[in-house]
């Protein structure tokens, strides 16, 4: 009887479970109008000149404003948004990142490179919608919960003197923002996993099948971030709908399949760029989309450079040749063969700083399945060399000296061929100027003297006054914060180098505060440069299909060129790390030696003694009642004699006996006073 | 015979003045070597509380009206290159594209600066002052010196006063023949001149003076204020006390010795000698000698402390007020010094031991060690009570010893005020061992120092014990310093006592 009640029962329970669903999600529906969670994913890839793949993995989850935030959600991870609405987060950007972004090859113009390249380990930023005396505690909250939820070590960011509160020079420029970095974290698929397990479909199916550990960590470059948006008025704290961008960006070597271009000769070989595809970068191919997904696309990216550079060569061909190819025509594949139909082609418009634009091939997933896969890959078939768009000076930060009490920072500015190509119209004005964005964080443990900036333009010193034109300091307190620094820089536009210098003592911490491998030294925090004047963005031709891509909508938004420079790895001095009980005993030694000897000095009286211990044989009389009288003596004035009555003698010994009484009497007063 | 000495004073004094030109000839070149010979970044120099370069960084926050110490401050515009202030907002908005400098500051100032905010108006513009063709820190160096020679000139004074009030103990005591028979005493220059020159010509006092860290200013604060007690004048010991214990906190503790200086009159054989010798020979008039302990000079001392320190905390308060007031600079000043924040090497012992001491016991030690320095006052106070500066040097020798972050500087204003004593001490022990420590100390020390900071070869342990040697070192000179001071008052009692029957005991 019961075996056969039960399985009605489950039923009975689901199908009533299924329907309360349905009805709260049309109720949701109807409050919201037509809006409803949505889920995108997009994966980007892109040849780079050094015969790597950039792939660049794109999943935005958004959630509507609704009353049900933060307690059930169809598509959207109900922990970020209980994190958002707990902790009143209004932007807040992890990322985890292993490897350098190397921005002379990789590029660093481009969106990606400026807004998805981060510095080594994790990088936290949030922007909470708290008033002011509340961020710091929010934000203790805010690094312990992200440190639960990815499984990382984030929670060391707690201590005020990780974090800092730039001003203006961070880009999302607003009160209440709090930044910290963990140059040391290691990132690894502990990280991995929970940032797939906010994803609808985790990486059971959609894009997200292609990550696989082992092909992507073994890339040069490995970036996984997290950048959330809380939307609408948070005041009321129920009702403000969340975008959560997932972005996973990693540079991977093709493995060149063996055999296949054995015919080609190795001179060719050599500067032919490696063909790739899919399942030679991942190991794994797409098999259609992931269901709960709005949109599922890949894009094939040929940056500018490689534009520019297939067009010249398409030119050359076209003389000799001849066909009278539209440029339409062009683009499907003369120089290169891909090996998949691409959907659309959307190109660029023609943007400001460039002469020519990039490509974007466009394949939707939704066209394939479990057996047609989506292998897309590119065969290349003539050597093609080309540059990527580099920001307008490129970066990069040392330290100079020797010797482990003082150094010196230097970040120096170099141009690249970018800036001379674009800026040649305006260099002829005399007013040109090339604004840049410094902000530096540096350790308590680095104590910077602000005093001794100096500045460098062309190896030539200048005033600190007629570069900076702005800047903000928070000198580093012990312990407690750590040194800040924002400047805006006006270079003129002919700078061929510019460079800035600042010394520092090295601090001498104590023996708890070194990390387990201290002769390995310590970081500093990477300098983020910016370039206010320049917006790394694409613009597109208004078109449909371009505002429903969440990533190509991110490519459009307006952000400034920024790069990280590079973590400083600053070697401090250790003291010796066995030594605290020698070193304890033997300077409580010295000062036992210099009281004790002390003491005896003042104590010994050669002569007294001799009278004194006379005077103790004759008179026989106990130490402290000749002290008492010597000291009743000096206080009525007179010089003292030795006492020579015994009657005396008996009364100071009944006055030690009272004394002593009260003194045992008063400290047992005191103690049960004191301890009660 | 009167007058020979007379023309041998003459002489002295002039061969005195030589060498004190000498000593000034032989810093300037000192100075004008290049960077100073990096003598303002050793540990030896400087310390957090004396470093230049942290003045010049307190000075460059204030200018950037910022808290040289810590707190918040407002939001400022500082315009470097604006003409005046008035047209501040039409420079603004006219010529944005001129060049100026803004600096835009507020939010937290550092731990860099922990010196007072006198020091920082005064000699901070020096930090910054340059003339063309002239050593960087020319002007700020040329103040060190002067503080050098001032010191040295009232060290002078100072010893001369003492020499006179000892002839006149030893006059009343009637030994003065039997001193000068027994060839002991005042074969020498005089005392002063002996510890200025020491004073000047010590190579600590050079390298501090060089170094351009602040201990000349603290060290000539404090000799201002024994010269002020020693000639009575209240008010200038008042200000003396005041403003070295406003730098440095711990010549707070000359109160004592001032007091007794004040009250008693210069260093003299112990006072009962004279009762003794005044039970037998009524003769001896009182004119010559005050043996009573007057109080109208403490009063008066006090009266002058209380004015000064309301003065002084007053200017500090002004210069501080939008800065966090005068808490923020106690915090940052005496905290920084009874804390230890700072562990990085000196040459003391304290920076190691709370480097590696265990954290639930810091506050233990903190107060073991502060209070070690007090401990000693009481017994030596009651000890030396006749001989007020001499327990003036044996209060700096201790503290510059035990103090947070000792530097030269301090051992040097102890090594110049032992010259007062050159007399009394003659016979102490271990000198020469002493001064074989001190020299082998002053050149392992940096040695080690190189070894383990720059070279990598060496540990941090090989400097410590080095530091330890030092202090030891200290320890000695002090304590025999003191037996020797006991033993010498000891042998004039004998001398007075004795005379009668046995004149050269």
């Amino acid at each position: 009887m019961t075996l056969l009640q039960r399985p009605v029962l489950v039923l009975l329970l689901l199908v009533t479970h299924h329907l309360l669903q349905c009805w709260i999600a049309f109720g949701s529906v109807d409050e919201e109008g037509q809006k409803q969670e949505e889920f995108n994913e997009e994966l980007l890839l892109k040849p780079l000149p050094d015969r790597t793949v950039l792939a660049h993995f794109h999943f935005q989850s958004s959630a509507p404003p609704s009353t049900s935030n933060g307690r059930h959600h169809h598509l959207f991870p109900k922990a970020i948004s209980q994190l958002v609405q707990k902790f009143r987060v209004k932007e807040m950007e992890l990322s985890f990142t292993q490897g350098r972004w190397n921005y002379e090859r990789w590029g660093g113009f481009d969106p990606i490179a400026s807004s998805n390249a981060k510095p080594p380990g994790v990088e936290l930023w949030a922007v909470f919608d708290v008033p002011q005396h509340q961020v710091d505690a929010s934000w203790k909250n805010l690094t312990h919960a992200l440190s639960g939820l990815f499984c990382a070590s984030i929670n060391f960011l707690e201590s005020t003197s990780t974090y800092s509160a730039p001003e203006w020079s961070f880009p999302p420029s607003s009160g209440n923002l709090r930044y910290g970095t963990l140059p040391r974290e290691a990132v690894c698929t502990e990280n991995l996993t929970p940032w797939l397990k906010l994803l609808p479909c985790r990486d059971k199916a959609g894009l997200a099948v292609l990550l696989d550990r082992p092909s992507i960590y073994r890339g040069f470059y490995h970036s996984q971030r997290l950048h959330l948006t809380s939307t609408g008025s948070g005041s009321k704290g129920t009702d403000s709908g969340i975008i959560l961008n997932q972005a996973l960006t990693v540079v991977l070597q093709p493995i060149q399949p063996n055999g296949q271009r054995a015919s080609m000769d190795h001179a060719s070989e050599k500067h032919i760029q490696p063909s790739w595809s899919l399942s030679s970068i991942f190991g794994k191919q797409v098999r259609g989309r992931c269901v709960l997904a709005k949109s599922s696309k890949v894009y094939l990216q040929l940056d500018r450079g490689l534009v520019a550079e297939l067009k010249r060569i398409h030119k050359e061909n076209e003389k000799s040749v001849a066909n009278g190819l539209t440029s339409e025509n062009f683009w499907s594949y003369p120089s290169f063969e891909l090996s998949a139909n691409p959907d659309r082609i959307v190109v660029e418009e023609n943007s400001l700083h460039s002469k020519s634009s990039s490509i974007l091939y466009n394949f939707q997933v939704e066209k394939y399945s479990e057996s047609e896969p989506l292998d897309l890959g590119l065969t290349w078939k003539i050597p093609v060399v080309w540059l990527c768009q580099s920001a307008p000076l490129h970066s990069s930060r040392y330290l100079m000296g020797s010797g482990n009490e003082r150094g010196a920072i230097a970040i120096s500015l170099k141009s690249t061929q970018l800036r001379e190509g674009f800026m040649g119209a305006f260099a002829d004005n005399e007013r040109c100027e090339l604004r840049v964005d410094v902000f530096q964080v540096v350790p308590w443990y680095v104590k910077v003297y602000f005093h001794s900036l100096q500045v460098f333009i062309d190896q030539q010193p200048k005033a600190v006054s007629d570069v900076i034109e702005k800047i903000h300091v928070s000198p580093s307190k012990d312990k407690v914060s750590p040194g800040m620094m924002e400047m805006v820089l006006k270079l003129p536009c002919r700078v061929k180098s510019a460079a800035l210098t600042i010394e520092f003592d090295k601090g001498f911490l104590h023996i708890d505060e070194y990390p387990p491998d201290a002769n390995q030294g310590f970081d500093i925090p990477s300098a983020i440069i910016s370039f206010p004047n320049f917006h790394a963005s694409m613009f597109f031709l208004e078109d449909g299909s371009v505002n429903k891509s969440p990533l190509l909508s991110k490519f459009q938004e307006k952000s400034p060129v920024m790069s990280y420079t590079e973590v400083l790895l600053v070697p401090l001095t250790t003291p010796d790390f066995s030594m605290p009980y020698n070193v304890i005993t033997i300077t409580c030694t010295v000062f036992a030696l210099y009281f004790g000897s002390l003491l005896n000095v003042l104590r010994r009286r050669i002569a007294e003694e001799e009278r004194f211990l006379k005077d103790k044989a004759t008179k026989k009389t106990g130490q402290l009642p000749l002290l008492l009288s010597k000291l009743s003596a000096k206080l009525r004035g007179r010089p003292w004699e030795p006492p020579h009555s015994p009657p005396s003698s008996s009364f100071f010994i009944s006055s030690k006996l009272v004394f002593k009484v009260i003194l045992v009497a008063g400290l047992a007063v005191s103690w049960q006073y004191y301890f009660s | 015979m009167q007058k020979m000495g007379k023309q041998k004073n003459k002489t002295a004094s002039f061969s005195f003045w030589n060498w004190v030109i000498a000593s000034i000839i032989f810093r300037l070149i000192l100075i004008y070597f290049p960077k100073n010979l990096n003598l303002a970044s050793r540990p030896e120099v400087s310390t957090p509380l004396t470093s230049f370069r942290r003045l010049a960084e307190g000075y460059w926050l204030k200018q950037l009206s910022m808290s040289p110490y810590a707190g918040f401050s407002f939001c400022f515009f500082f315009f470097s290159l604006c003409p005046t202030f008035f047209n501040f907002f039409f420079i603004l908005i006219r010529q944005k594209k001129e060049m100026y400098l803004i600096f835009l500051v507020f939010g937290y100032s550092g731990s860099m600066y922990h010196g007072s905010p006198l020091l920082l108006s005064l000699l901070g513009p020096l930090t910054v002052k340059r003339i063309e063709g002239q050593p960087n820190h020319l002007l700020y160096s040329l103040v060190s010196v002067i503080a050098d020679v001032v010191s040295a000139i009232l060290i002078r004074a100072t010893g001369k006063n003492l020499r006179l009030a000892y002839l006149r103990s030893l006059e009343s005591l009637d030994i003065v023949q039997q001193t000068k028979a027994s060839g002991e005493f005042f074969k020498i220059l005089s005392p002063g001149d002996a510890a200025a020159l020491i004073y000047l010509w010590n190579p600590f006092t050079i390298v501090a003076c060089v170094g351009l860290s602040t201990s000349p200013i603290e060290n000539m604060a404090v000799i201002l204020c024994l010269y002020g007690a020693c000639s009575r004048l209240v008010p200038l010991a008042a200000f003396g006390w005041v403003i070295a214990t406003h730098l440095s906190l711990y010549p707070a503790i000359l109160i004592i010795p001032v007091i007794f200086l004040l009250g008693c009159g210069p260093d003299a054989p112990p006072r009962k000698l004279f009762l003794q010798k005044n039970n037998k020979e009524e003769v001896l008039s009182k004119s010559k000698l005050r043996l009573g302990f007057s109080w109208r000079p403490i009063t008066h001392f006090a009266f002058w402390a209380l004015l000064w320190s309301a003065y002084v905390l007053v200017l500090c308060g002004i210069s501080l007020k939008q800065f966090g007031g005068l808490w923020e600079m106690f915090k940052s000043t005496y905290g920084f010094i009874l804390t230890v924040e700072d562990l990085s090497p000196n040459i003391g012992v304290l920076w190691y031991f709370f480097a590696e001491v265990f954290d639930f016991f810091r506050n233990f030690f903190l107060i073991v060690f502060h209070v070690n320095i007090l401990f000693m006052i009481m017994p030596l106070a009651i000890r030396l009570h006749h001989r007020p500066c001499f327990l003036a040097f044996v209060y700096i020798a201790i503290f510059s010893m035990l103090k947070s972050y000792p530097s030269v500087g301090d051992s040097a204003l102890y090594l110049g005020l032992l010259g007062w004593f050159v007399n009394e001490l003659a016979d102490i022990q271990f000198s020469f061992f002493l001064f074989c420590g001190y020299v082998g100390v002053s050149l392992l020390s940096p040695v080690m120092h190189t070894l383990w900071i720059w070279r990598g070869t060496g540990n941090a342990n090989f400097y410590f014990a080095t530091a330890m040697v030092y202090a030891c070192l200290q320890i000695i000179l002090v304590v025999e310093g003191v037996s020797a001071m006991l033993n010498h008052d000891r042998k004039l009692r004998n001398l007075a006592t004795s005379k009668p029957q046995d004149a050269k005991s």
